[in-house]
């Protein structure tokens, strides 16, 4: 089991955190077409390597965070 | 040989039982008895059940898995293939390993109908129907011939017997944070542990055998003491015997299995090791020849082992092949043993064997240049497998050497990983050890770097000690690689994977029928697939695959080791069971009423008190009530809340007034129905929403989620709430005389407190409840909200002072059935994973002309498309059937149209009802239907003009009537949500155990506000830290921008820190959460053990010193814990939110049962 590296607690076992998905920018609600819009629902760049993701500290501090994490080796980045 | 007990061996000496050996681990002056296949035998403390019975003479063990060949000791350790027994009701006992118990009864297993006269041994006649891949090509067809093959099949599975019977045991789980595990307990292992903690490091030392000390225990005894010694009295190790790594996962996260303890047959650790080294030795390879696995046939490390540690001679004429000074060494232990040599093959020097001859053990060793020589035993010493499974799931590819003749690391493991010893290659003991010595060094070092970084990153930890870990590298020598001969089949065919009974034969054939790499003729033949997995047979495996395919061993490869190194109960991998519950303070009522219960989530609630229809009409007729307390509540405070429901509820909130209460629906931003309630507006900046009992989670974590990283900021605070009030539903026409005989401070005339308001006042005499005027079951009723410790006296004043008005209790199903008369839909129950605002009857909610809301483009693409389904009201033509839910909505062509989402026989109409999704087009009220039943059959049914059956106008919530003066009511009892139990005295238990106290009483203050302003410096506690005001209040930093503060059961402290908040200037609010939260305290020397059972987080020394606090999983439940010692005992304070207060004493209790908890019940409740 990996840990992340809670900016605010440390690190600790990724089974405290609920993964929040990929960070893909919500569009203006107002202009937004059709395509865009659902790119944002559904489309992820799942990519093997660096990505940028948002997880919750569902069982520590419950705070979101943004995190860079290489898919493939598990290396995160640290916080701030 | 023949068999020659025909008495049972009586007496402490077996008749192969030597004379006192320098190594020995047996106690002789004690023996103990136990039975084989049913004869007595006897053995002295420390035997092997292996080792006694050799001792008296028996060298067959079992029958081998295919073939039913008699098989005897070949390793004389864990890892013996021929030595797998049954122990009681216990099956695949290692039995080489396996230490003798008074009274065991052992028996072997693979046998029918005994070891001597095996019927399945016919078998081996039959080789030629086993052939390799047998599996694949026997039993196929005739397929109706199955069940036979199947009944076939299960008589040759290896493996006993399992007795369903089997009693429940107490399998343990821990947690553990060394800084350096070392994973072998042989010299270099130890030495590398010695190093390390030296330097300081915490040392976790785990070795597979009884003893520490490996080779060395026969090899040099008197060595071995001495470094054991030295290990005992070394501060810093943690020695772990009868203990093995089973896996090495991410980042040094390590499971451990520990068996054979007192209670517990295995236990589970999961450490978090900061550096690992892996120095598990080597293990003599077995060698490849005709009738390699007759009783008789040993590998000198086996031959060695009887000897020094058991004193057990292992034969009396002996034959030895040694190409190694293992080999040369045990010749010496046998010519001391009184065994005579018969023969020296000196494999450097090309001698080799070609069979040897015996069935049920050696009678003669036939050579390769054709001599014959008689013998009854027949030791080999032909090399070593590398067990280099850990750095192969560090990521490391170990790299055969030709020279070695073994696979040696290929050097590519993660930082934190390092190997020592026989592992890491050849040398003198000086130059291994000194070797060690070094990788203990560094292994330290580069773990103090680690845990320095950690520790500047928790902020539990006071600030990191100057002096920051050393930087240079410690050189590691480089170990030299001894030349050893590739030795691996001689001229004949024989055993590779004596588990399996696979030959070198079968892999040959499996090469020739085309699966020709390893890992292909690996599964083909199930070689290395057996209870060993490719321990002793990998690498003659390979080697055979490599001499068939005409390739070096190199370019063979190896196959991958995996996790589970060894063998693992499921007992142990399961652990402790948790499974957090939850109730409400009303559930001792409802038991002790004969509610049924119902699982809801965590959740326990009363699905019925016996009869669901009669609590219908009773609630219909006059009056019922409900407990639904799981009913999620969200406190809301601040300026921005109309902000926040505005984006986060379809319908509009901008101008909610006070005392108003509004439903509202959240999709989430695919425009799906994702969860709904009430809000409503108790104060200026302070609004109460409430979710549905099963959304209560998501819901929070989505609001969080959006105030959070969409919104920052917006001036909102959110406190879950559920648990701080229990919630009473008063349903019924005569709900509002019931209710006005108990409130006091809320006129319940109808033009006063009118349907969607809500109000707070006294109830029953208990202060600063909550009242809506909601109507989920279209009765008149009110909605109490209730300090959750005086929930069960609400609840039973109501029925007390109800008794004359009928009171009836009615429980989730009654609700159910009233709320789909009254067509109220169920969020996840009439919509599911894809159901859009407008497919769940919502259009007159849905608000496009507001600016954004979450999922407005979806939703406004849905209505301007008016696509997917449309939530019905269903009524059965006739309407005594009930159409299951989920039941099909069939087109007049047959087609699917929709389902059934809810229905129940309606005991106000006397006829079946349903909710159901349906295409747009049928959803015209008044069209008539099919509906395919799951027995096949179909029925009619109508589309109902509205959703409701019952009351569709809601005229039964205007029902007006007076309202009676309150009366007075017993004195409000509070009560605490942990029923401790057991002992529970007014001493304090005696110093020195761990104790277990209630302390929910005391009173608990939320507050919330910038985490670096003025009202954090006021505080004076940084997130992770505690801090005592001048009061004596304990003040937690309990997350960033969120304190907590404890004090003693007193009203004026939540004024206080209001007064406070509010001078601090900044947006800060505070919440009284005193009933809320359940809280425990324990303290004791041995708390942070007791905690490492059930928590993940290091609880030793520098990380959560006095005055940390931290929020993390205990016993799989979301929990505070503050340190906060007492009088210099460790003493910790645990609270969770207030309805799985019980589970989490009782999963304390349970952890603490081997640290001889005492629930401490000393008065001393009110103090903090
Ligand atoms: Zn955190």
């Amino acid at each position: 089991m990996i840990q992340l590296p809670c900016p605010w607690c440390g690190p600790r076992n990724v089974s405290e955190f609920r993964y929040a998905g990929e960070v893909t920018p919500r569009p203006q609600p107002a202009t937004a077409t059709p395509e865009q819009w659902r790119r944002y629902l559904y489309v992820r760049r799942n990519p093997r390597g660096w990505t940028e993701e948002n997880w919750y500290h569902s069982a520590g501090c419950r705070q979101f965070f943004k995190l860079r994490r290489d898919t493939d080796s598990n290396a995160v980045e640290e916080p701030r | 040989m023949t068999q020659q007990r025909t008495q049972p061996a009586v007496g402490s000496i077996g008749r192969m039982r030597l004379a006192p050996q320098q190594g020995e681990v047996i106690d002789r002056a004690r023996t103990l008895p136990f039975t084989w296949n049913g004869s007595s035998f006897t053995a002295h403390p420390g035997d092997t059940i292996v080792s006694a019975l050799a001792a008296a003479g028996e060298r067959v063990f079992s029958r081998s898995f295919k073939y039913h060949r008699p098989r005897g000791l070949l390793t004389a350790s864990f890892h013996d293939p021929g030595c797998m027994m049954q122990v009681g009701d216990e099956p695949n006992v290692r039995g080489a390993h396996r230490l003798v118990e008074s009274g065991m009864d052992v028996s072997s297993q693979n046998t029918w109908p005994s070891l001597r006269f095996d019927v399945k041994g016919i078998n081996r006649l039959a080789g030629r129907f086993l052939p390799a891949g047998f599996y694949y090509k026997t039993f196929i067809k005739p397929e109706r011939l199955w069940p036979t093959y199947e009944k076939v099949l299960q008589r040759f599975v290896h493996a006993g017997e399992i007795s369903p019977d089997t009693p429940h045991s107490y399998y343990d789980k821990r947690y553990a944070h060394p800084d350096v595990l070392v994973t072998g307990g042989g010299p270099a292992g130890m030495t590398a542990a010695l190093a390390a903690a030296r330097a300081g490091a915490s040392v976790l030392l785990v070795d597979e055998e009884h003893q520490l000390g490996g080779h060395l225990r026969w090899a040099d005894p008197a060595a071995a003491a001495e470094l054991v010694a030295r290990v005992s009295g070394q501060d810093g190790i943690e020695v772990l015997t009868n203990s093995v790594v089973l896996g090495r996962y991410d980042e040094n996260w390590i499971a451990v299995v520990q068996r054979d303890l007192p209670d517990i047959p295995e236990r589970l650790i999961k450490a978090r090791a900061r550096s690992l080294v892996v120095a598990p030795g080597l293990i003599e390879r077995p060698y490849v020849f005709a009738g390699n696995d007759t009783p008789g046939v040993m590998l000198s490390t086996a031959v060695r082992r009887l000897i020094n540690l058991h004193a057990v001679k292992p034969g009396e004429r002996a034959v030895v092949l040694t190409a190694n000074p293992s080999g040369d060494a045990a010749i010496e232990d046998l010519q001391r043993a009184g065994v005579r040599i018969a023969h020296i093959a000196d494999a450097c020097a090309g001698a080799d064997v070609a069979r040897v001859h015996g069935r049920r053990g050696v009678r003669a060793v036939e050579l390769a240049d054709g001599r014959k020589i008689e013998a009854d035993l027949f030791v080999t010493a032909t090399g070593w497998t590398a067990p280099t499974a850990l750095l192969n799931m560090a990521g490391d590819v170990p790299v055969y050497s030709a020279k070695a003749a073994r696979f040696l690391p290929g050097g590519a493991t993660a930082e934190n990983v390092f190997a020592a010893g026989g592992i890491a290659g050849d040398g003198t003991l000086d130059e291994l050890l000194a070797h060690a010595d070094a990788v203990g060094a560094e292994a330290a070092r580069r773990a103090a770097t680690h845990r320095h970084r950690q520790l500047a990153a928790t902020p539990t930890s006071e600030p990191p000690s100057a002096g920051s870990p050393r930087e240079e590298p410690v050189e590691i020598p480089e170990l030299p690689v001894h030349e050893h001969p590739e030795l691996f089949r001689g001229s004949t065919h024989g055993m590779v994977d004596f588990s399996e009974d696979v030959s070198s034969k079968d892999l040959h054939v499996a090469v020739r029928e085309g699966y020709d790499s390893a890992e292909l003729a690996k599964r083909y033949t199930t070689a290395t697939m057996g209870p060993l997995q490719g321990k002793l047979e990998t690498i003659n495996a390979i080697a055979t695959v490599a001499e068939a395919t005409g390739r070096t061993v190199a370019e063979t490869g190896t196959t991958t080791w995996r996790p589970m190194y060894a063998p693992v109960t499921l007992g142990a991998l399961a652990g402790r069971i948790f499974e957090p519950v939850r109730y409400s303070p009303m559930q001792p009522w409802h038991e002790s009423h004969g509610a049924t219960p119902l699982v809801a989530g965590q959740w326990i609630r009363p699905d019925d008190y016996g009869d669901p229809a009669a609590e219908v009409r009773a609630v219909r007729d006059g009056v019922g009530i409900i407990d639904v307390t799981p009913i999620g509540k969200l406190d809301l405070r601040g300026p921005d809340i109309p902000k926040l429901l505005n984006l986060l509820y379809v319908n509009k909130w901008s101008k909610l007034g006070i005392g108003r209460v509004r439903y509202g629906v959240m999709c989430a931003d695919d425009g799906v129905v994702m969860d709904d309630g009430v809000t409503g507006r108790l104060g200026e900046e302070h609004y109460l929403m409430s979710t549905t009992s099963s959304g209560a989670a998501a819901v929070w974590e989505w609001v969080e989620n959006w105030l959070q990283t969409e919104h920052p900021d917006w001036q909102v605070h959110v406190t879950p709430v559920t648990t701080a009030y229990a919630s009473i539903n008063v349903a019924g026409p005569r709900s509002r005389e019931l209710v006005g005989r108990l409130v006091e401070g809320v006129d319940l005339a109808p033009d006063e407190f009118g349907y969607m308001q809500v109000r707070t006042g006294r109830i029953a005499g208990v202060d600063d409840c909550v009242l809506w005027r909601i109507g989920f079951t279209g009765e008149l009723s009110y909605e109490l909200h209730v300090p959750t410790a005086y929930g069960l006296h609400v609840w039973e004043t109501l029925m007390e002072h109800g008794a004359d008005l009928g009171v009836t209790p009615f429980g989730v199903e009654a609700q159910r059935i009233l709320r789909l008369e009254k067509g109220h839909l169920i969020v996840g129950q009439d919509t599911d994973g894809l159901t859009k605002g407008y497919s769940a009857g919502l259009d007159w909610a849905i608000k496009l002309d507001k600016d954004d809301f979450v999922g407005k483009p979806e939703l406004a693409w849905q209505a301007e498309t008016g696509g997917g389904s449309r939530l019905v009201g269903l009524q059965p033509v006739d309407g005594q059937v009930v159409p299951p839910e989920a039941s099909q909505i069939l087109t007049a062509g047959g087609g699917i149209a929709g389902r059934v989402t809810s229905s129940r026989m309606s005991p106000t109409l006397g006829r079946s009802i349903c909710l159901g999704q349906l295409d747009a087009a049928l959803a015209e009220p008044g069209t008539e239907l099919t509906v395919h039943l799951p027995d096949g059959n179909d029925i009619r049914a109508r589309v109902t003009e509205h959703l409701a059956h019952v009351d569709p106008e809601g005229k039964r919530q205007e029902i007006t009537g007076p309202v009676p003066a309150a009366r007075p009511c017993a004195t409000p009892v509070a009560r605490s949500p942990i029923a401790a139990g057991g002992r529970s005295g007014e001493a304090a238990p005696a110093a020195g155990t761990v104790t277990i106290a209630d302390r929910s009483p005391l009173t608990k203050i939320g507050i919330r506000a910038p985490h670096d302003g003025t009202m954090a410096a006021d505080l004076g506690a940084r997130f992770g830290r505690t801090t005592r005001d001048p009061s004596g209040n304990l003040v937690i930093g309990s997350g960033p921008g969120e304190w907590l503060v404890l004090g003693a059961p007193d009203a004026r402290l939540l004024s206080v820190l209001r007064e406070r908040a509010e001078r601090s200037g900044e947006f800060a609010t505070v919440v009284d959460l005193t009933h809320g939260r359940a809280l425990i305290r324990l303290s004791g020397q041995r708390c942070a053990e007791l905690l490492a059972k059930v928590c993940g987080i290091d609880f030793a020394g520098e990380f959560t010193p006095n005055g940390a606090a931290f929020r993390s999983s205990v016993a799989k439940l979301v929990t505070d814990i503050v340190r906060d010692d007492k009088a210099g005992v460790p003493s910790y304070l645990l609270h969770c939110e207030r309805s799985s207060g019980q589970y989490l004493f009782d999963a304390l209790l349970d952890a603490g049962a081997e640290f001889d908890i005492e629930i401490d019940g000393s008065p001393s409740r009110e103090e903090i």
